[in-house]
């Protein structure tokens, strides 16, 4: 059934391999060595790139991709104590890692020339690192590397003739490697401890890389560093590390999810200002959305356009029972009281929503999901005294929340733990981290049940599913409920972060994420069926617009080319779940039967579904 | 083989069963009944409504008319009611749940016979490990007795043709029915695998399972069955022992082009029988006459 397509190991560039070495460490060593001249001769560009002497800015991230490649390099070259770099033993990882620093630095010198008007203002230092960061990426294509056979190719009559299409033809099959199974070489076998110990240095370097893109404070800087760590990934893939460290994280379990939650845990003790603990609450909240939408999408296959309206709910009943001057109730909750009546009402919201559309299948669901968030913010927006009845003060919505306070903790207030201070958003980053714990694990556990396996069947075939014996509505139904409780519960803490309900924060689209469709593009952009992968497609979704601000008018046109761009190198998302790895990678067709029933004809009624 | 005996409840009592649509009866008051032990064969033309009554027993389409009973209850007509009273059922053009592995698509199987529900997949106490574990066991049971566990990590699209086929068994088994119903168990199969499906009905008869089989292949069938009944154009024609039925010139001239033995030379012979027997029954109602019965060549796949 599963055809992959036929590649080769062979050079791009025809040279002896160990010139080819030798050019691509001397590439990369003089690279490292540019990063400590002057690019450039004025201050404007951010970042400081005039000194001679030490790097600085965006040179940093020049001289980590530098050494990187030079690592590699050395590692496939079989340099003692290098070797375990490679496990695969592919020269495809040092050919990711030359490009990545290729791309960081020539996208760090157009940036300077075109800021400051023109290539006149590059000092030398800057076209030694362009000179030497070539250098080393045509040393690394002259290595043998995994890509496919030009047979494997579809000619493309005019296309395939001529300099330029046989050139083209070449990058393409480079560029689109396929795949080629490389087993990895058997682990050195090591003690427990040193095991947990590369485990506890793998996320913290995870932490130490998140931290730098949250905390990179020019547009530039966030570029450089979004390319290099996307090819640095890529290398690290291909090398064989990310699958031998995924042994280690499935050998102990237990041991890695308690690293990479406490690895989250210490952001917040890594900064000293708001400024950036702000935006990874706001990350956190939508995460955790996303991670809950995809408990209705992901593992049930529902799609469902309209799911921030559960978070609203969630922030609007918080809002209320918060004791704001503006809440129409005059009531005050304590926090728990509040988290689960926001639950509560989510949940209710949930089941009245859920009920009636879940007889639906596919597009109909879409469709009238998408209707109904639309209806919660006309409706939020019409209960303001005049329209309606006075409930959510319409579209002034309810500022003035008070800050938090559990067990005589006040969340608004900076407290001083550990030598450090905990500002008021690290305090509110810390529960809502307890909150994305808590949604992980109920994502997991109801995934890996006869729930979820419920769930993932009807998402298969619905109708398989409910000739096993399956009662798809009232599953269907739980998945929109569990969802929607999630979102409730994670709209809570909202409300207290922005101190205000609106309803404008919950629309089917806007530039401002979590709304709907960026929930979604979260979930399919990270990897449905997944954990981490909304988790990461959430980080990112939310990073690259506030990033990309200095783009002004084409941020998001920068930001549709990247979801393109993802989209079409890596269909199941950047954390393929199992299954969808095979299907959009091995095969070379989809061969699903169609799996619906014939179009109902007059006189059929379906039952059941 | 085990004979009929009447006094036991029959799994199943279908009555009067009929399905339109709009202007097309696909299925015409078709009264049928399977007991315990039992294995019994639906064969018929294509188009003849085979897989649409399937579909009525099952749930899938609720029946114009008529009614469908298990062991003398009347089902709903819900699949996952169907299901959970002791009917299961494979599809002609193979349902698999694609991208879960093949021991988990036996786990769905079992989803009627466990209880746990979501808090006590959340809460994950003693129980719920227990019954997992249960779970787990039967569906490894059931892989060995299809023969699949060698194969119980693979995903279910990646398993070759005839054991997808084994696979949709071991599942529809999960739900311990008291009755098995296969669309085509054999289509697409090589005479081995044919004989290897043969065998596994005959041991999943013989576990207690009564099983009704369509299928287009008639040495399999007549080797198989019990019991036979016939269906022509949505209406049943004729039900009885294999050999009865092979004898029944109606049935020969509705549906068996050639004589099953398939023997050199015959096939002509027979064209010629069959020909004639349809002028003297004065039935040629149909073009189905020349169809061949071994052809799996359908128009169209509704299940
Ligand atoms: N959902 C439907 N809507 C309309 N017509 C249908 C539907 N399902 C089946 N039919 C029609 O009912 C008739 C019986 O079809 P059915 O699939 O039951 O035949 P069958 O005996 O299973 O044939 P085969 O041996 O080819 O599988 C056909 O004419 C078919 O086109
Ligand atoms: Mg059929």
């Amino acid at each position: 059934m599963t055809t992959p397509t036929p590649t080769e190991t062979t050079p791009v560039i025809p040279l002896p391999l160990t010139t080819a070495r030798i050019i691509t460490a001397a590439g990369a060593a003089l690279t490292i060595l540019s990063t400590f001249l002057a690019w450039t001769w004025t201050t404007a560009f951010p970042g400081n790139l005039t000194v001679t002497g030490y790097p600085g800015g965006l040179q940093i991230l020049t001289l980590i991709g530098g050494i990187l490649t030079l690592a590699f390099t050395l590692s496939a070259w079989r340099t003692p104590g290098l070797t375990w770099l490679t496990p695969t033993g592919g020269n495809n990882a040092t050919a990711y890692l030359a490009a990545g620093t290729l791309a960081t630095t020539w996208y760090t010198l157009i940036a300077i020339a075109d800021q400051l008007g023109g290539l006149a203002n590059l000092e030398p230092g800057g076209y030694i690192a362009a000179a030497t960061t070539l250098t080393a990426l045509l040393g690394a294509l002259a290595h043998p590397i995994d890509r496919r056979t030009a047979a494997s190719l579809p000619q493309h009559g005019r296309l395939h003739t001529g300099a330029l299409g046989k050139a083209l033809h070449g990058i393409y099959r480079t560029v689109r490697p396929g795949r080629t199974p490389r087993p990895l070489r058997p682990a050195r076998p090591l003690p427990a401890w040193a095991e947990i110990l590369i485990i506890a240095a793998a996320f913290g370097i995870a932490l130490y890389t998140v931290t730098y893109g949250i905390d990179t404070e020019y547009g530039e800087l966030f570029t450089g560093f979004l390319i290099l760590v996307s090819f640095a990934a890529a290398a690290l893939f291909k090398a064989g590390l990310i699958a031998r460290l995924a042994t280690l994280t499935n050998k102990h379990r237990n041991i890695s999810i308690a690293a990479a939650f406490a690895a989250a845990a210490a952001f917040p003790f890594t900064q000293s200002t708001d400024q950036y603990t702000l935006i990874a609450v706001n990350i956190l909240i939508f995460a955790t959305v996303a991670l809950g939408l995809n408990v209705v999408v992901g593992l049930a296959g529902l799609l469902d356009l309209g799911y921030v309206a559960f978070l609203g709910v969630g922030a609007y009943t918080a809002a209320l029972v918060s004791g704001s001057t503006a809440s129409t109730l005059d009531v005050h909750f304590p926090f728990w009281a509040a988290a689960l009546t926001g639950a509560a009402a989510s949940l209710v919201f949930g089941v009245i929503i859920g009920a009636p559309t879940l007889r639906l299948r596919g597009d109909y669901l879409a469709i009238v999901t998408l209707g109904f968030g639309e209806i919660f913010r006309i409706t939020v927006e019409n209960l303001d005294g005049n329209s309606g009845p006075s409930v959510t003060n319409g579209p002034n919505g309810i500022p003035n929340i008070p800050d938090l306070v559990l067990f005589g903790y006040s969340f608004g207030t900076p407290h001083d733990v550990a030598g450090t201070t905990l500002t008021p958003f690290a305090n509110y980053y810390l529960l809502m981290l307890l909150i994305t714990i808590l949604v992980v694990l109920v994502f997991s556990r109801a995934g890996n049940s006869r729930i979820g396996r419920a769930w993932i069947a009807i998402r298969e075939d619905e109708t398989a599913a409910t000739a096993s014996g399956i009662n798809s509505f009232r599953l269907k139904l739980l998945a929109f409920a569990l969802g929607a409780t999630l979102a409730g519960l994670a709209g809570t803490v909202q409300a207290h972060v922005t101190s205000t309900a609106v309803p404008e924060q919950y629309v089917f689209a806007g530039p401002v994420p979590p709304n709907s469709a960026f929930l979604l593009a979260a979930v399919i952009l990270g990897g449905m069926g997944t954990i981490s992968g909304p988790l990461l497609g959430a980080a990112l979704l939310y990073l690259i617009p506030a990033k990309l601000q200095f783009l002004q008018d084409y941020q998001l046109l920068a930001f549709g080319l990247a979801l393109i761009l993802l989209m079409r190198l890596r269909p199941e998302g950047i954390i393929p779940n199992r299954r969808q790895q095979l299907e959009y990678h091995d095969t070379g067709q989809l061969d699903v039967p169609d799996r619906d029933l014939p179009p109902g004809t007059v006189g059929v009624t379906k039952a059941g579904a | 083989m085990t004979t009929t005996t009447t006094t036991e409840t029959p799994v199943l009592t279908a009555t009067g069963v009929t399905m339109r649509f709009g202007g097309l009866t696909a299925v015409r008051a078709v009264d049928l009944s399977v007991h315990p032990h039992e294995i019994v064969g639906l064969i018929g033309p294509n188009g003849a409504g085979k897989t649409t009554f399937f579909n009525c027993l099952t749930g899938l389409y609720v029946p114009t008319s008529g009614k469908v009973a298990y062991k003398n209850t009347t089902l709903p007509p819900k699949p996952h009611l169907v299901a959970k009273a002791g009917i299961a059922r494979t599809f002609q053009n193979i349902r698999l749940f694609a991208n879960m592995t093949v021991l988990e698509n036996v786990l769905v199987g079992h989803h009627t016979r466990t209880k746990e529900g979501l808090f006590a997949a959340l809460l994950r106490g003693p129980a719920f490990h227990r019954a997992e574990k249960a779970s787990t066991q039967r569906a490894q049971e059931l892989l060995e007795f299809t023969g699949l566990t060698p194969k119980a990590d693979h995903l279910a699209r990646n398993l070759p043709y005839g054991e997808q086929r084994k696979l949709e068994i071991a599942r529809a088994l999960a739900g311990d029915p008291g009755l098995l119903l296969l669309d085509e168990p054999t289509a697409g199969m090589n005479p081995q695998e044919t004989r290897a499906t043969q065998q596994l009905v005959f041991a999943i008869r013989d576990q207690g399972t009564a099983v009704l089989v369509i299928e287009h292949d008639m040495r399999f069938i007549f080797n198989l069955c019990d019991r036979v009944a016939v269906l022509v154009q949505g209406e049943k024609l004729t039900e009885g022992t294999t050999d009865a039925v092979q004898a029944d010139e109606r049935v020969i001239a509705a549906y068996l082009g050639t004589p099953f033995e398939g023997a050199p030379g015959a096939d002509e012979i027979a064209e010629v029988e069959a020909a004639e027997a349809a002028e003297t029954a004065g039935a040629a109602e149909n073009a189905e006459t020349a169809t061949p019965p071994d052809t799996v060549a359908r128009p169209e796949d509704n299940q």
